[in-house]
């Protein structure tokens, strides 16, 4: 494999660094051949090979900065015309949707159809967010190999196994609900489905903090660098 | 489904944890580093970082920590003790922190919240809550402040309600006539204020064993549980608080 750049996106939406670090973490424990930066030059994205979006905050704070810093399009390029692997986390993985309806509605980037709307578990006695760890059950992935159990690449497990579920750290009060049903590769359970991770192509988006989930969030990012579409 | 948090604390004094238990394969026990790895093995949900220097010069060293910890350990971090300032929040969180809990400062100026919740997003404020039964004798509970040596007279189910408003995160809730105690947790008071409020509440103060830490998510419908002295003094480990939990129906990690 040759040398991964992982162009961290900063456009002023949250910390970068707890990302940067579980990274860096996993690059030096493997030994992968990869560098990480934390930057918000069209540059950095142009030359990257894997591409991260954190977020934080609100869906429409987070959709403006990332248009103001001029980043969109230097991002649809690398991402939907070089394919170049793509990883939203949180409020990151949000913005992939045609919509969010956070304080307003706000269009987002509709890489992923479907629109991003609040919670509202069933049970009325649970709180909002949805904070802590919950068990992602991975759906199966049409592009994926059926001897992978149909898992796709980045949710396997570093022994390239295939797992039912995994425990990861979500904190959100908003969830992003996919138009189509193939586009939803994991979801957790919180007085009904929440979308745990969306994915097409070489997009993929994640509603928790794999930075902050200990080796099952590690993993997933290992997999995520070595990932090739 | 969703689990329940068991969270510990470890308390630090000029970047040193203090009170930290003396394991067999630690190196030094008071490596703020060293202490949180041990505890990550072990299966903790997050850990919570109180720093009892509050000093100006000690800034610089619980950042620097931070740094540290959050450079070797990835589950959600909490740091709390004398945050008064965006600024301080703000280089916390750049420091690798999650969150950060905010007390006496609340109650001096309760929109110092709002603003935080507002710049930093509410996920990452927690409003640390000491209450004690009220001093008057009539029904309920007060909150303190300076390590609870300060009454302020308001009622702590009204503020925590106030401050879910203000934009708080979670409520990071203890006893003041528990805490130290081994008698468990105040489960009326954290009950009350659980119930009162639409977000997550965390039960500290007086746990003496692990049907204490059940309770607190049984009967007092914490969503999360903080303990400090039965973890350092390595009394039971995380992981026998994991499977307490699970062998009375709570879900946990």
């Amino acid at each position: 494999m040759t040398k991964q750049y992982i162009t961290i996106i900063d456009y002023g939406s949250g910390n970068l660094r707890s990302a940067a670090k579980a990274f860096e973490h996993i690059i030096n424990e493997k030994n992968i051949d990869a560098e990480v930066i934390i930057s918000g030059k069209a540059e950095d994205i142009e030359r990257a090979t894997r591409l991260v979006l954190p977020g934080q905050g609100a869906f429409g704070d987070c959709i403006d900065n990332l248009q103001t810093s001029g980043l969109i399009k230097p991002l649809e390029k690398a991402v939907l015309e070089n394919n170049i692997p793509f990883l939203g986390i949180c409020v990151g993985m949000q913005l992939l949707a045609t919509r969010g309806l956070e304080h307003g509605s706000h269009a987002g980037l509709d890489w992923v159809p479907g629109i991003v709307t609040p919670i509202t578990p069933n049970d009325k006695s649970l709180k909002i967010p949805h904070m802590g760890w919950n068990d992602v059950h991975i759906a199966h992935y049409e592009g994926s190999a059926p001897e992978q159990n149909n898992t796709h690449f980045v949710l396997r497990s570093a022994e390239n196994s295939a797992e039912n579920a995994k425990d990861y750290y979500f904190v959100h009060s908003y969830m992003f609900e996919c138009e189509y049903d193939h586009h939803i590769l994991g979801v957790a359970d919180y007085g009904g489905d929440i979308t745990a991770i969306v994915g097409r192509d070489n997009i993929i988006g994640v509603q928790f903090h794999p930075e902050k989930s200990a080796q099952s969030g590690l993993e997933l990012l290992e997999r995520f660098t070595l990932w090739e579409t | 489904m969703l689990k329940t948090r068991i969270i510990p604390c470890l308390d630090i004094d000029k970047g040193r944890v203090v009170k930290g238990v003396n394991f067999v394969d630690i190196i030094d026990a008071g490596d703020p580093v060293e202490q949180a790895k041990i505890y990550n093995a072990q299966g903790a949900d997050e850990l919570c970082f109180l720093d009892i220097t509050a000093t100006h010069e000690g800034r610089d060293t619980i950042i620097h920590m931070v740094e540290q910890v959050a450079s070797e350990v990835f589950i959600p971090l909490t740091v709390g003790g004398g945050i008064s300032e965006i600024s301080h929040i703000r280089n916390l969180l750049n420091a690798g922190a999650d969150k950060v809990s905010i007390n006496s400062a609340a109650v001096k100026r309760p929109e110092f919240v709002r603003e935080a919740a507002e710049k930093c997003g509410s996920q990452a404020i927690v409003v640390a809550i000491d209450a004690k039964a009220k001093e008057d004798g009539t029904e309920g509970w007060e909150i303190f402040t300076h390590g609870g040596r300060k009454g302020t007279g308001i009622d702590a189910v009204e503020w925590a309600q106030k401050m879910a408003e203000y934009g708080a995160g979670e409520i990071l809730l203890t006893s003041m006539d528990r805490d130290g105690t081994k008698q468990g947790f105040n489960i009326p008071l954290t009950r009350t204020v659980s119930d009162a409020v639409n977000i997550p509440v965390i039960a500290s103060g007086g746990v003496g064993n692990l049907d204490h830490l059940v309770e607190g998510v049984t009967e007092g419908h914490a969503s999360a549980v903080l303990a400090a002295s039965i973890f350092h003094f390595g009394t039971y480990t995380i992981q026998q608080a994991r499977e307490a939990m699970k062998q009375a129906g709570v879900p946990t990690r």
